[in-house]
This record gives structure tokens, sequence and C-alpha cells, in this order.
């Protein structure tokens, strides 16, 4: 802009400018954030339901799973997070699992984020990683998206496994005198992740019970 | 725009003033997302989309936008923008947003976005510009495809890895076969750096072959004086 303006004036105009650009492209933000929301929150929702369908097979329960769901806070076993989700399926009002939302903080490179579906008498139905930063190729394996065994990912060998028949010391890597396998080399990421496993199995085994009779949408 | 400008363009985005290769001004996003095609390609193109949008809206606009505040309120309409194109992904391209996901918004980092707005957009009409966008997106696209490609099937034996996110019927391509061991170093972010090294010489070289040719042609045909202005290498 030329000299004709006193600094005062020049600094009001352009900041006028400026609040009018500001003012037109929050409305563009706002308005696409408006448009897009429905969508958003159907996508996310979807995404959970996939996740889900992993580790628990659609036909074995007929009850809205994702509004069927309780939170639970400040739970140790179930990872560092505060607050944690836990969706009850149902068949004919009997209850059939629980999938439990939870994390192992110690991977190799953090938090390591999974879901657990449980059986009420404490079997493991599946597990799944849903959030991970673990090196790639080497301790990404506890993905099976990621595991170069297509056939019987890492993470496949829980499945089927009972709190019960399992003493408590041997859930961990055999390695640690456990009994279950993990990848030479990249002994961290399986070892948090079993870890973390026992102690949400161990969590929905104990208050089974508690968890499939609270209301929907409560907190625990 | 003619032919002429629009050759010209073509050049500068793709070869002349790559941004991947030359400029060197989107590293933050080259180097973190470039570890398989899939992503490389995915990021790419929406770099393309926001620097075509950006370079539209500068250029529409640049009339309206005071000369002392104009970098505040082109980061503001690239912000606003990409923005809007994390949204729309997360709305209408779910599975692409999972794998891009805190990608996008590094769009707003990538210095090649702000320069060609500044350097191009804030100069010139807005088809032009919205053309210069597009190119000098493909100009990326394909460095970040090369790399990422290099990065795949070195570090991991495959091509296009991931595709199933995209393409539900799609599988990856296994090149080195089931029982390749692996590379790991070149997936992780040292391994960007080399290959994009390798990919730099490579240019380099090109370009010193080139211009070399350039020189000895007229010498040959023994030309009045030199027709074509020597092309300088590119500074690394």
């Amino acid at each position: 802009m030329s000299n004709k303006y006193s600094a005062v004036r020049t600094s009001l105009r352009t900041a006028a400018i400026m609040i009018v650009f500001t003012v037109a492209f929050t409305a563009v933000m706002a308005f696409t954030y408006d448009a897009t929301r429905p969508a958003i929150e159907a996508s996310v929702q979807e995404e959970q339901m996939r996740l889900i369908n992993e580790v628990l097979p659609p036909d074995s329960y007929d009850n809205d799973l994702l509004a069927d769901a309780i939170t639970v806070a400040g739970e140790q076993a179930l990872g560092p997070d505060d607050v944690k989700r836990v969706w009850r399926a149902r068949k004919a009002g009997t209850p059939v699992a629980l999938i439990l939302e939870a994390a192992a903080g110690n991977g190799y490179a953090g938090r390591i984020a999974f879901i657990v579906a449980l059986r009420p008498d404490g079997t493991v139905i599946g597990v799944r990683v849903t959030n991970h930063k673990e090196t790639p190729g080497l301790g990404d394996y506890i993905d099976p998206k990621k595991d170069r065994n297509k056939k019987k990912p890492w993470i496949t060998q829980f499945e089927g496994v009972s709190w019960s028949q399992v003493d408590n010391a041997k859930w961990a890597l055999r390695k640690d005198g456990g009994t279950f396998d993990y990848h030479t080399g990249a002994t961290i990421s399986a070892r948090a992740m079993t870890g973390a496993i026992a102690r949400a199995v161990a969590f929905g085994v104990e208050r089974a019970d508690a968890l499939f009779a609270a209301d929907a949408g409560n907190k625990l | 725009m003619n032919m002429q400008t629009f050759r010209e363009s073509a050049f500068n985005g793709l070869w002349k003033q790559n941004p991947g290769l030359a400029q060197l001004l989107g590293l933050c996003p080259i180097l973190a997302i470039s570890t398989n095609t899939v992503n490389a390609v995915s990021l790419g193109l929406a770099t393309i989309l926001v620097m075509s949008l950006a370079n539209l809206a500068v250029a529409s606009l640049r009339n309206f936008i005071p000369y002392e505040i104009r970098i505040p309120v082109f980061i503001l309409i690239i912000a606003a923008l990409v923005t809007v194109v994390d949204l729309a992904f997360n709305a209408w391209l779910h599975k692409l947003y999972l794998v891009l996901g805190i990608f996008i918004p590094l769009i707003v980092t990538n210095c090649i976005v702000l320069a060609r707005v500044e350097a191009f957009a804030a100069k010139n009409d807005a088809l032009s510009s919205t053309i210069d966008g597009l190119l000098m997106g493909f100009g990326l696209l394909w460095v970040l495809a090369l790399l990422g490609a290099i990065r795949e099937l070195i570090g991991t034996g495959t091509l296009f890895s991931g595709i199933e996110m995209i393409f539900p019927d799609a599988s990856p391509l296994v090149i080195l076969g089931n029982d390749y061991p692996g590379f790991l170093i070149t997936i992780l972010p040292p391994g960007a750096f080399f290959a994009l090294g390798c990919l730099i010489a490579m240019y380099n070289t090109i370009n010193t072959r080139l211009a070399a040719r350039a020189r000895l042609k007229p010498a040959v045909t023994v030309s009045t004086d030199s027709a074509t202005p020597e092309a300088s290498p590119a500074a690394g």
C-alpha cells in the first residue's frame, strides 16, 4: 500500500481485510464440517463394526452391538489410557461375548491399542491390533495385515485359548517360560501384547457379570 | 494460456523445477510417506488436489490481497483448503483416509504449496495458476511414486502393498519372492534419505549430460550464435 495512508489507518484497513478473509474461509471450513459430519460419523461406526466383525462373527449375536456399549475408566488392567469402551454381544438376551478395548503401554515404540473378544467363560475369540507404531517389517507382525504368515498370523494363536485352561504364569512368551510363540529378533512387541492380552482377559473374566449387567451407555 | 506457456509450465513442474528433486520443498511428507507405493501415490494425489485448489483460490483473489499481509492470507487459504480436503477424504474416501490420516494435515506444512502460491499464483491468472499447481503436483507425484516403489521393493520385496485398502479386490505384487528377507533400513527414515539422495544424483547426472550435449550441438553445426540459453544444472 502507498504512503497516502497513515500507519494507523493502514493497519486498521489491513486488519479489516484480514478479518474478512478469516471470516470467509472459516465459513468455508464450517460449511464443509457440517456437510461431512454425517458421513464421517457413519464411517467411524462402520470402521468400528469392521474391526469387531474381525474378532467376532456377525451371526453369533443379534443385539445392536455398537449401541450396547459401556465405558470403563481408570482401569490399569486395560492399559495406560483412562477411558476404554466395552461392547456386549448378546443373542436372544443371553450374553455371548465381551469386546474389550485395551492397550499395551510397553511396546517397542510406545502404545499398542487392540480389541479382544471374550466369551463369558473366559475363552478368547479373537484379538486385533487397532493402532500401533512398532517397527515396520520387524515388530509389526502383531498386526495380521502386516504379518508375513498370512495363513496363520501370529495374533491368531490366542484364538480359542481359555483363561482357566492356561496357568496364569504361562500367559507369556516361550522365551519367558510361557506358552506363546514369538518371532526371533522382535520379542518386545510380542511380549507387550501377550502381557496386555493376559491382563485384559483376566479383567474380563473377573468382572464379566458386572460388565454384562451394566446399563448401556453407563460408566463402570 | 497458450501452448508455449503450457509447455514451459509442464517442463518446469515435471523436470526442471521438480518439487521433489530440484526445489526439494516437500521433504517432510516425501520422506515420511514414501515407505510404500500406495501411500506415496495417494499423498501425491492429495497434494495435487491441494496445490491446484490453493493456486486457483489465490490467483482468483490475488487482487484483493494486500501485499503486506499476503503470507498470512496465503497460509489461511491453504490451511482452510487442507481442512476441507481432510474432511472430504474422511467422509467420502474413508479407506484412503485411514492410510493417509495424519499426513493430510501435513500438506499445510509442505513448503511447495506456499512456494507455488507465492511464486506463481500471486502473479498469474486463475487458469494458468491452476495448471501450474496441477503440473507441480504431478512433478511431486512421480518422484513420490518412484521413491515409494524403490523403497518398498528393496525393503519388503513387494509392490503396491496396502492396495486392498483402496481397491478391495486387488492384491499386492510379490516381486522378490515370499522368502525375501527384507532390507529394513530402506523402510526406516534413513533409507528415505539414501534413496532420495540417489534419485537426486541421477537427476543431476542427467541434467549435466543434457547440458553438455546442448553445448556440443552448436559447435558441430558451427552455428553463428548459440540458439538455446544454456539450462543451468539444478541447485541441490
